[in-house]
Order: structure tokens, then C-alpha cells, then sequence
């Protein structure tokens, strides 16, 4: 364990510090000593940090420290959720189009291309403005918006896979083209994959919780860290820990996760362009 | 050179039109609701008044003739009505762009001028205090949500010290500006500098390097000649390819300060349906991110001169 993590305090603090929010997300009843959104109590809204209420209340009386901790399984599932739909639509297509080239490699390259040119925030946008406001509604928009990089890596990963030796090996033993292309190829390009496909997964918890602040994401009463910053600005000059817990956690589980894909990076892509990245 | 500049803005034209067609399938699917939330919704709604809106917007035709209709005014620069204000949505835009484009080059100035000697310092000094302070601060400035450090500036910058106005334009102050590319700003600061350190760290090792340094060059140099021209080319991409998130970021850190951009008009007019708006708005921040890259597409060659374009 020491010899593991020993010079890679990227991946430590990384790990744990995400492990430790889906620890909270999962054990959120047993240790939130209220709860998130019935135990509203309007005698004693607004109070500042105390015995009772560690991280203070909001202006409907809810223990911010429950709502905080709760919080982590929305923005939790939203980031693991909405990367591992976009980790599948990136792979089957990128995979697709280094192995199958021709047309299809072209039609899904500019595909790509227009993805990336429409900035991610502003892609989730227009999806939500078709769709409305709502927790399932961010799912889809985000499940929709962060494939294009993992769709060009999972490419050009599998152009310089094509022509190697067990490629070739898998051809002349007549495996069909998708035991080849899944069963052969993928495992092999795995870590690149993993490496995006973690630091999306902070993307997707960041553009959660400003898609909430906007009053466009998740609504209340569900108590995601987002939402509850999204009166912040008018509060927090008279009630600053109404604001500063949720941010503080946004900030912590975003940085996990970079820290995290920072960690593996070093580990599973060594010749990495990035490799020198702290 | 010539010849590539013009290939590079003729691929402009097949770009534009399909983020057009995806922008505008998605924003227009559902058929009428636009109409049926700008009636008054506490009475019940009257059928009558909504199909005079519609023919008024002309949302009475089907999906693609509107396609057509809103692409042959899109070619003279026509882009529909608001559905709200009797306004054309060009003209809206136009009173918009200013404050918004002020915003994000006063955001990049302040991240490259602050985290390309960041990250050129942190590469040069590889391991010592200095490296390991700086690359937290990029970890971070990359990990904080934008809205949360811009209440954050706030509160200590012009509520507890009071140097800084809160929000607002402030018709142009540049007092008012600071605040606003503070917070849009960090996150691309900190990319700028962990990827410049990275570049540094990779050319460093170059025959090249040792080549300069053997021959008796100086330090300052070496550094200055070789290896900070050679860096650049890496920076400038991260410069452009992550230009499409500040741009996207603009919408909240607008709405966050009141700033009267392109971006918290993104917002009002989702809130608002005004769909001709929001189709406005996109296609805008699109626009300016595809110029942007188109830029430093061509500025690569003035940097490098060992790249030729076919």
C-alpha cells in the first residue's frame, strides 16, 4: 500500500478524498442527523454554525451539514451516471470509426468536431431549455454533452491498435469484427479512457451544480450543492455558512477527481504529453 | 499560407450550418409550447390567442419549412424576432456582444499573463516549494466552481473592503470588469499554467536544449530563445481548445455579476422560451469560440515556421 502510493500523492489524496464522498453518499441516513428536507423548522432559520447545527441552517430552518451530505449522492450519480453514458456512446463510436475507417470514420469526425465547437455548458443549456428544469432532465443533457473526447481518444487509440501483431493474429483466427474490436482491442485502450472518463466525471459534477445555481438544473426542495448556492449571492453577506459548506463541497469532490485522473494518467499513460502534470 | 487561411474560412460555412440544423431541431421540437407559455397562465388558456401567436411567430408551418425560413434570413444576417420584445433578435444581440467580449479577453489577458509565468517558473524550478505551491493553486483554480469563487471575490473585495463594485457593467467602468474576469478567469489561468509547465518540462529534454546549453549560451537564453518558442505551440492549443469552456462559462459568471453579455441573455431568454434568442445566443458564443480557434489555428505558422500547410 505505502510502496504503491509512495511518489504518486495525486492518486492518494485524489482517491481518497472521492472515496470518501461516496462513502458519505452511501451511508447519508446514518450519519446526516437530519433530514435533508422534512426537518424544516422555521424557528430556527438562519442560524449560524452551533452544537446542534454544525454547519448552521438555511432560511427554511434545514441543518445544512444533512443537506450537504445528502447532496453528495445527487451530484455523486450525476458525475458517475451522466460519464459512464458518455464513457459508451464515446467508445462504441470512436471504436467504431478506427476500426471501420472510410465514410463512416468521416462522418463521425465531423460529428465530433461540431461537438466541440459548442461549448459543454451551452450544449446542457439548449438541452434543458428543450427539456425544463428537473433532476432527470440534467441526466440527459449531461449523459449527451462530454462524449467527443472520449470518442476521438477511443479513435486514434484504436488506429495505432489496428495494424499491431495481435490485431492481426485475432483477424487470422476468424474472430468477427466485434469480438475484435471489443473483446481484442478495447481492454487494450482501456486506460486512456479511464484517464478522461474521471477527469469527466468532474467536469459533469461542475456543470451540474452551475446548471442548478441557475435554477435550471435540479430543483428544490432536493438538496443539491448547486441549488443551495443559488440564492447565495443575496445571502451571503448576512448568512455566509448558508453558502460556503456546499461550495466547499463542490470544490473538494471536483478537485478529488481531477487529483484522481491526474494520479491514474501518471500511472496508466506514462508516455502521456501531460506526464510532467502535478 | 494564403490558400490555407481561405480553405480555414470556408470550413467555417459547412461547421455553421450543422450546428445551426442541431441547434435549431432541438430548440424547436416541441410545437407551440413557446406560444402557450407567453399567454397569461393563471386564466385558461385561450385557443384563439394562441394560434394568432403562432402565425405571428410563424410557428403554424412545419419544421423544416421554418428550418429553411430561419436559414434564409440567417444568410443576411436576419435572425428572427424575439417572441417577447418586438425586437429583431440581431439588434438585441448587438447592444449584448460588447460587454461580453470585454469580459472574456480581460479574462485571458489575466490568465496568461499571470499563469504562463506561473507555469514557466514552476517548470524551471521543477520540485522545489515554488513548483509544488503553484501546481496546488492550478489543481484548484481548475476544481473551483466559477460562481462559488466569484461570491467569494465579492464578499472580501467589495463587501469587506469595499475596492470593488459588487455586480453591474457600470457603463464600462473598468473597475466593474475586475471582479467578473477574476472569477472567469482562475480556471484557465490554472490550465495555462499546468500545461506550460508540462511543455516546458518536455522540451527541457530536448537534444536542441542541450545543443544551446553546450555551446556556451546562458541560461537566460537558452530559456528565453529555445525553449520558450517552442513551448508555445503547446500553450497556444490549450489557448484555443479551452477558450470554448471560458466562453461557456461566461453565462454564469454574467448572471452571477448582472453583466449585461451575450451570456445572461442565454439565460433570460431560456427562462423566458424566447427561443429566437437563445437560437441567437448560442449561435454567437459559437461563433466567437470558432473565430477564436480559427486565430490561433493561423497564428501557429507565424510561431512555428517549421509547420506548412498543404
Amino acid at each position: 500500500m505505502y510502496l504503491f502510493f509512495r511518489n504518486r500523492i495525486n492518486l492518494f489524496i485524489g482517491s481518497t478524498i472521492v472515496l470518501g464522498f461516496i462513502l458519505m453518499a452511501i451511508f447519508a441516513p446514518l450519519i446526516a442527523p437530519f433530514h435533508p428536507v422534512d426537518d424544516a423548522n422555521l424557528m430556527v432559520s438562519e442560524q449560524p454554525p452551533d452544537a446542534e447545527f454544525w454547519f448552521g441552517t438555511d432560511s427554511q430552518g434545514r441543518d445544512i451539514l444533512s443537506r450537504v451530505i445528502y447532496g453528495a449522492r445527487i451530484s455523486l450519480s450525476i458525475g458517475l451516471v451522466t460519464q459512464l453514458i458518455n464513457t459508451i456512446i464515446g467508445i462504441i463510436l470512436g471504436v467504431t470509426a478506427g476500426f471501420f475507417g472510410k465514410w463512416w470514420d468521416d462522418l463521425i469526425m465531423g460529428l465530433t468536431s461540431i461537438m466541440l465547437s459548442i461549448p459543454s455548458l451551452v450544449f446542457a443549456l439548449a438541452v434543458m431549455a428543450l427539456l425544463g428544469p428537473g433532476l432527470v432532465n440534467v441526466f440527459i443533457a449531461l449523459g449527451l454533452t462530454n462524449w467527443a473526447y472520449t470518442c476521438r481518444i477511443a479513435r486514434s487509440q484504436v488506429l495505432s491498435a489496428r495494424s499491431l501483431d495481435y490485431v492481426t493474429a485475432a483477424r487470422a483466427l476468424g474472430y468477427n469484427r466485434a469480438r475484435i474490436m471489443f473483446e481484442q482491442i478495447l481492454p487494450n485502450i482501456l486506460g486512456p479512457i479511464l484517464v478522461i472518463s474521471t477527469l469527466g466525471i468532474a467536469y459533469a459534477i461542475l456543470i451540474e451544480a452551475s446548471l442548478s445555481f441557475l435554477g435550471l438544473g435540479t430543483q428544490p426542495p432536493n438538496p443539491s450543492w448547486g441549488g443551495m448556492l443559488s440564492n447565495a449571492r443575496e445571502q451571503f453577506f448576512t448568512a455566509y455558512w448558508i453558502s460556503i459548506f456546499p461550495g466547499i463541497a463542490i470544490f473538494l469532490t471536483v478537485l478529488g477527481f481531477n487529483l484522481l485522473g491526474d494520479g491514474l494518467r501518471d500511472v496508466l499513460d506514462p508516455h502521456s504529453v501531460l506526464k510532467h502534470q502535478k | 499560407m494564403h490558400a490555407y487561411a481561405l480553405k480555414r474560412i470556408l470550413q467555417f460555412i459547412p461547421t455553421i450550418f450543422f450546428i445551426t440544423l442541431i441547434m435549431f431541431f432541438l430548440l424547436n421540437i416541441l410545437p407551440g409550447s413557446a406560444a402557450y407559455l407567453a399567454v397569461d397562465q393563471r386564466k385558461a388558456p385561450d385557443p384563439e390567442l394562441i394560434a394568432q401567436l403562432e402565425k405571428e411567430w410563424g410557428l403554424d408551418k412545419p419544421i423544416h419549412i421554418r428550418y429553411l425560413t430561419y436559414l434564409k434570413g440567417l444568410a443576411t444576417g436576419d435572425l428572427g424576432k424575439s417572441f417577447l420584445r418586438k425586437e429583431n433578435v440581431s439588434q438585441i444581440l448587438a447592444d449584448r456582444i460588447r460587454p461580453t467580449l470585454e469580459l472574456a479577453f480581460a479574462s485571458i489577458i489575466i490568465a496568461v499573463v499571470v499563469g504562463l509565468p506561473l507555469g514557466f517558473i514552476s517548470a524551471l524550478k521543477q520540485g522545489t516549494w515554488i513548483d509544488t505551491l503553484s501546481m496546488i493553486g492550478a489543481v484548484s483554480g481548475i476544481s473551483i466552481p466559477q460562481f462559488w469563487l466569484g461570491i467569494l471575490l465579492m464578499f472580501f473585495f467589495s463587501v469587506q473592503i469595499r475596492i470593488f463594485p459588487t455586480s453591474g457593467y457600470g457603463d464600462g467602468n473598468i473597475m466593474n470588469l475586475v471582479l467578473p474576469s477574476l472569477s472567469l478567469g482562475a480556471g484557465y489561468m490554472a490550465l495555462i499554467a499546468r500545461t506550460t509547465r508540462a511543455a516546458v518540462l518536455d522540451v527541457l529534454t530536448m537534444d536542441f536544449v542541450r545543443t544551446a546549453r553546450s555551446k556556451g549560451l546562458s541560461e537566460f537564453l537558452v530559456n528565453s530563445r529555445h525553449v520558450f518558442q517552442n513551448t508555445m505551440i503547446l500553450v497556444l492549443t490549450t489557448v484555443g481548445l479551452q477558450f470554448g469552456s471560458l466562453i461557456g462559462s461566461t453565462v454564469i459568471v454574467e448572471k452571477l455579476f448582472s453583466w449585461p453579455g451575450i451570456g445572461s441573455l442565454l439565460v433570460d431568454s431560456i427562462y423566458q422560451r424566447d427561443i429566437p434568442v437563445t437560437q441567437g445566443c448560442i449561435l454567437v458564443i459559437i461563433l466567437i469560440f470558432l473565430i477564436v480557434n480559427l486565430v490561433v489555428d493561423l497564428l501557429y505558422a507565424v510561431i512555428d515556421p517549421r509547420i506548412k500547410y498543404q
